[in-house]
């Protein structure tokens, strides 16, 4: 059997697993929405867990942070910080975002901000702009997955089919399953990815350099100063680092992360998970030792989202990236699934009956929401084909936007005197700004993260309006 | 209304914030190498095991409200 041959049955044994999970995962005797889109609020702290971690460790996880060390070095090290750190949202707002979910039966972040603020304008506003965003994240699972399949096939597989049918494959499962299959696949993909992590991080410093020590020693003396900000760029310094962090440890308002905070059984399980997420983080680490190997393994790359395979594929026999190569595709795919399926129940919900069906039922959105599956689905994929972007930079920006809703979520929380108009000209300010901040090549401007000045502008703006307007009611005091 | 975090859990949570993001100027260098890793990344990851820890003790005080 040729190597090609080989890992290429490898990756296409774990996808079929992984699949089959995912269809036999359906719980057959209640097919609605609560169950499609929130587990009908039944998982305990280890299914929620490795939904959490599912959703978090994703193909970005992999290439696109030992891509970034290895094209750009020390600033990488704020993916350690921002996932640990944006727990701590998680710890103090979550519980109580359970209980509002469980009394007024939320299922999205739209609903969220329905029910709290009222009106419709401004939860389809949240609705659509977090549907952009996550079929951004999509596109970048897709991407990835292409990739991944591509090189640990040894070329055999071409990105373009390999992202066809496993995207086909994912709408297909979310169809079927809903939430609680991408729970049980992620019970493999995680146990996959950990091991992966475990030989990448340490098996490649070990046999290249004899040790972790010594292969950081052999960098440091080759590229002196790389492993410190602003590493290999020109603009990513401490400022840009502290900024970046601050924004993206709001990752609580990925509408995905949002919704996934209703599949807890209780408030306490999404509390007791925020405290043992951040040790999650730790084959993070090793997946960045990885990529700092790979700086010396196979140098000269010109797409970084490369360098961790290609010095896999130089040192590992067949199988084993066969083995690399499926984790990695359940890796894009899990995520995947997950986003589409926030995101189409986000525009049948918060975007399709309020403005087109107030009247219909449940259970009718819930056939509209396995039509936006089709329609987002092929969408994301007609993008991922046709972008040459590299994995952070799309993500950088995704992050940028979505911070935009934490506003809206903490004070919808904790303050009586916002008002609808007041968050929604905030977040209008502040996607207008980390908007045009991003696409005119300005981020970081002045050493910010461009979603942290979008954030500073949401947060002046939303004041200012909230203290010109009346006060209204909090659709939480009913 | 919701009831609002006390200032000493607040304060305790605001603790890692300092040691891993607005405290960058302080650690990010690469000597001393502690267990062969840069310093940088020995410093995170010991802010990675010890966030756990200061959240288990989070949550002790927040349970008792």
């Amino acid at each position: 059997m040729s190597p090609g041959t080989l890992a290429l049955s490898i990756i296409f044994g774990i996808v079929a697993v992984g699949s089959c999970i995912g269809f036999l995962a359906a719980n057959r005797g209640q097919v609605n929405l609560e169950e499609w889109a929130v587990a009908g609020r039944g998982l305990g702290l280890i299914l929620v867990w490795i939904l959490l971690a599912g959703e978090t460790f994703t193909t970005f996880s992999v290439l696109g942070v030992s891509g970034w060390i290895y094209s750009k070095g020390g600033p990488t090290l704020y993916v350690l910080v921002y996932l640990a750190l944006g727990q701590m949202l998680v710890f103090f707002t979550g519980p109580a975002i359970w209980e509002l979910g469980r009394k007024f039966g939320l299922q999205t972040i739209g609903d969220f901000f329905a029910r709290r603020y009222g009106g419709r304008l401004l939860a389809a506003t949240v609705a659509l702009a977090g549907v952009v965003f996550l079929i951004v994240y999509l596109q970048l699972q897709l991407t990835g997955l292409g990739i991944i399949v591509e090189v640990a096939s040894f070329e055999r597989i071409g990105r373009t089919p390999a992202m066809v049918v496993s995207t086909a494959v994912v709408a297909c499962f979310v169809l079927s399953s809903g939430v609680r299959g991408v729970v049980w696949v992620s019970v493999l993909k995680d146990f996959l990815l950990v091991a992966v992590a475990v030989i990448v991080g340490v098996g490649l410093p070990y046999i290249h350099f004899g040790g972790i020590g010594p292969m950081f020693t052999a960098l440091i003396k080759a590229k002196p100063g790389y492993l410190t900000m602003p590493g290999g760029t020109a603009n990513l310094t401490h400022s840009w680092f502290i900024s970046t962090i601050l924004v993206n440890s709001l990752f609580i308002s990925w509408p995905h992360f949002f919704g996934s905070i209703f599949t807890a059984k209780d408030g306490d399980t999404v509390r007791r998970n925020s405290v043992i997420m951040p040790l999650y983080l730790m084959p993070l680490a090793l997946i960045i030792f990885a990529g700092c190997a790979a700086i010396l393994i196979s140098p000269g790359l010109a797409n970084g989202d490369l360098a961790l395979l290609t010095a896999v594929r130089t040192t590992f026999p067949p199988w084993l990236l066969g083995v690399i190569g499926g984790a990695g595709a359940l890796t894009a795919m899990v995520p995947a699934a997950i986003q589409i399926l926030t995101a189409s129940t986000l525009i049948a919900k918060n975007v399709y009956r309020p403005f087109v069906a107030p009247d219909m039922s449940d259970e009718r959105i819930a056939g509209v929401a396995r039509v936006a599956v089709g329609v987002i689905t092929v969408i994301a994929l007609y993008l991922s084909l046709n972008s040459s972007t590299t994995l952070v930079g799309l993500l950088i920006l995704a992050y940028s936007g979505i911070a935009q809703f934490t506003p809206g979520i903490v004070l919808g929380l904790y303050s009586e005197r916002v008002t609808r108009n007041g968050i929604l000209s905030g977040l209008i300010a502040g996607l207008a700004v980390a908007g045009y901040l991003t696409f005119t090549h300005r981020d970081p401007f002045l050493g910010l993260n461009a979603g942290f000045i979008g954030l500073m502008a949401n947060i002046v703006v939303l004041a200012a309006v909230s203290s010109l307007t009346v006060r209204e009611p909090n659709g939480f005091d009913a | 209304m919701i009831k609002k975090p006390s200032i000493s859990s607040i304060m305790l949570a605001l603790v890692p914030f300092v040691g891993m993001c607005f405290s960058v100027p302080l650690w990010d260098r690469v000597t001393p190498r502690v267990l062969g890793l840069p310093f940088n990344m020995f410093w995170l990851l010991v802010w990675l095991a010890l966030t756990p820890v200061l959240m288990s003790i989070l949550y002790r005080i927040e349970k008792r409200r």
